[in-house]
């Protein structure tokens, strides 16, 4: 067997994007820590490398539809720092003037349509997307992120029909990241799979690590081609681990001990550095990008700070296109 | 005699003006292509001969699926139909209609919009009983980001159609099951009804109905009768039932000093309550009597007939509103 490959400029590609996002998340969590943000946050701890891969398979103009735990999707599909922390922060400079907050995202420059809090909705929304694609002939594909929790909702059973019987340009990524808020993926679903389900609906399907870099690249790129090259969607369930509460702050202890110091072993921020090694980057190169990703951090952090809250006159704006009575 | 169109072919000839002219038209639903015959109502009948497969997109059964995909396409810029077959079954799309079609403008901040319309059928008095029969405007008035409109005749239908592709915001176009084969005076090609403006179907000074879809013919039948007994009624069909014309009504309430309230669907906690509130705040002092509703029995539509016309509201209890009203002694 030939050892799976990857490009050295994808590989930095990836680690910047992985970082990017691991660095951001460290840093919202140090502000709700510290008392200088007080927001609901998901955090992404743990699942920082399946979307650094995923995303680094997409071109900037494809789509993405992500959900409340998009934030790693989001920054790696290139969503700018400055406007995504100030929109966490419920700020006027924030992507979506404060109104959207974390769990309603969008960026629509970097391909972000929409990010979404109710589970399992973001499928039928993506086919669409990928349908319009598809007729328009653009060549874009639409990815769209969930948890393993969202398979078990009926928009995810219409939507992976509808998606293979139209052949749509769309990729439905599922992070298993073995939890759905505090029930245990064994304790909501009874096929030891997500992917199976693809057979189901005739669809392709692939199961994947998603703490191992090239393989999850790999798998990502096969199907963004072949959804590109017109051949249908695929379903990628891509294996990772929430490290903490369902959102920042909240109890975990439901989560076996045992089983999170297993999952320890598995963090994909260390195997993606010894992964660098192994490809020669040097610890330098390395930690040069992390550094300078740490100041656009503060810079980010700072420019959300500084930035105003949104008047009580954007209520009336955005409701439809004319601006509504007071 | 000028030349007749009624309303489903007044439906069929908008969308397929709206088809013709812009290629982001698109529309999807149960059995709406050709292979399936054109709709269960024909509405679309024609449609994929012209513009394809790909543009007349027969769905599976999966309303989350149809609304979710549509709200997907009008994100990337097109202008989708979703035909929902009863307007029952917009329950089972509830989560794209109302969390994401609505808001999506919103939460964006403005960034995206959803230039979508659910057409949609229902109607009482054709016995399909309890479950494909109501009138369920009420649920998505109370949604800020949603348009609904209802035409009562097939000119307005063709405008009011135009009119909602169109639009850059979702609409809930409400079709009436019994008005499909009313007939209008052909308007022509390229006809619109601005959406937000109601007509005044019938122009009267002792009490305005305010209504719309299939009861305002109900009003315009009323107004008739009472005319032979001397009371003048003015009849205002809202045809847009969110945001309503509110400039419409109050004027012609102010006029009047009286009003009824009608609609088909069920009184309790209806649009009608609103509508009567907005004007008691708006002309408090300036009335002749209470402004009353008239609406729909507090149950499931019945199936058997007889049942089903004691649900709906009643002709001789419009007429005797309106009598109440205009004898008002305070
Ligand atoms: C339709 C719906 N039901 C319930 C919830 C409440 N809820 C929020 S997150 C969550 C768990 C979802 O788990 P999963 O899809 O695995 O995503 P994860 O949080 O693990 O990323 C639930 C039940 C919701 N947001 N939407």
């Amino acid at each position: 067997m030939t050892k799976a490959t990857i490009d050295r400029d994808k590989l930095r590609d990836i680690y910047t994007r992985t970082m990017r996002v691991a660095r951001a998340d460290e840093k919202f969590r140090s502000l709700l820590m510290t008392g200088k943000l007080a927001v609901i946050y998901y955090t992404v701890r743990g699942q920082e490398l399946v979307s650094a891969a995923a995303m680094a398979a997409l071109e900037p103009s494809d789509y993405l539809v992500t959900t409340y735990r998009g934030q790693h999707d989001q920054i790696a599909k290139g969503v700018p720092l400055n406007p995504l922390f100030a929109e966490i922060a419920g700020k006027v400079g924030g992507t979506c003037r404060g109104k959207g907050g974390s769990m309603h995202i969008t960026h629509p420059e970097t391909g972000v349509m929409v990010t979404t809090g109710v589970v399992g909705s973001g499928l039928p929304i993506a086919n669409g997307l990928a349908l319009a694609s598809q007729n328009r002939g653009d060549g874009k594909v639409t990815m769209v992120c969930f948890g393993d929790g969202a398979t078990n909702i009926g928009a995810f059973h219409e939507a992976m029909n509808m998606a293979q019987l139209w052949k749509l340009p769309v990729i439905f990524l599922c992070q298993n990241n073995r939890y759905g808020e505090h029930t245990a993926f064994a304790d909501h679903t009874k096929v030891d799979s997500i992917v199976t389900r693809a057979k189901a609906y005739g669809m392709a399907g692939v199961h994947v690590d998603g703490n191992d870099a090239i393989a999850m690249y790999n798998t990502t790129k096969a199907a963004v081609d072949r959804a590109r090259a017109g051949e249908g969607p695929t379903l990628v369930e891509a294996m990772c681990y929430r490290m903490l509460g369902h959102f920042f702050g909240a109890d975990f202890s439901y989560m076996p001990k045992e089983h999170l110091a297993e999952m320890a072993a598995e963090d994909p921020l260390p195997r993606l550095r010894q992964l660098m090694l192994d490809h020669q980057f040097t610890e330098a190169e390395l930690d040069a990008i992390v550094a300078d990703l740490d100041a656009q951090m503060d810079a980010a952090a700072e420019f959300a700070a500084n930035s105003p809250l949104p008047g009580p006159e954007e209520i009336r704006k955005d409701v439809f296109e004319e601006e509504i009575a007071a | 005699m000028s030349a007749q169109i009624t309303m489903t072919q007044a439906i069929n000839r908008a969308i397929d003006e709206a088809m013709a002219e812009d290629e982001g038209v698109i529309l999807l639903g149960e059995d709406v292509a050709a292979k399936q015959g054109g709709g269960v109502f024909k509405i679309s009948a024609g449609l994929t001969e012209k513009y394809g497969e790909h543009r007349v997109r027969a769905t599976p059964i999966s309303e989350q699926a149809i609304v979710g995909a549509c709200v997907g396409a009008a994100l990337a810029g097109f202008r989708p139909i979703a035909e929902i077959m009863l307007m029952n079954f917009v329950t089972v799309a509830m989560d794209q209609i109302v969390n994401h079609a609505a808001k999506l403008r919103f939460m964006s901040g403005g960034q995206t919009n959803v230039p979508l319309v659910i057409r949609t059928t229902t109607g009482v008095g054709v016995g399909f009983g309890g479950q494909h029969s109501d009138m369920l405007e009420a649920w998505f008035a109370h949604v800020a980001g949603l348009k609904i409109v209802t035409p009562s005749n097939a000119a307005d239908a063709q405008g009011l159609m135009r009119a909602a592709i169109a639009c850059n915001d979702p609409v809930i176009f409400i079709e009436n099951i019994l008005c499909y084969g009313l007939k209008s005076d052909d308007p022509g090609p390229g006809h619109f009804v601005p959406l937000g403006k109601a007509a005044i179907a019938r122009e009267g000074s002792d009490c305005s109905i305010v209504t719309y879809g299939r009861t305002v013919l109900d009003a315009l039948e009323i107004a008739g009768k009472l005319a032979d007994e001397g009371i003048s009624v003015e009849v205002i069909d809202l045809r847009t039932i969110a945001p309503y014309d509110e400039a419409t009504v109050t004027a012609s309430v102010e006029k009047t000093g009286r009003a009824v309230v009608l609609h088909e669907a069920v009184k309790q906690y209806g649009t009608g309550a609103e509508i009567a509130s907005r004007l008691n705040e708006k002309l408090f002092g300036k009335l002749k009597a209470p402004v009353t509703r008239i609406g729909g029995a507090f149950s499931a539509v019945p199936m058997a007939n007889a049942l089903e016309q004691a649900w709906i509201p009643n002709k001789d209890a419009i007429a005797d509103a309106v009598r109440t009203a205009v004898n008002w002694k305070g």
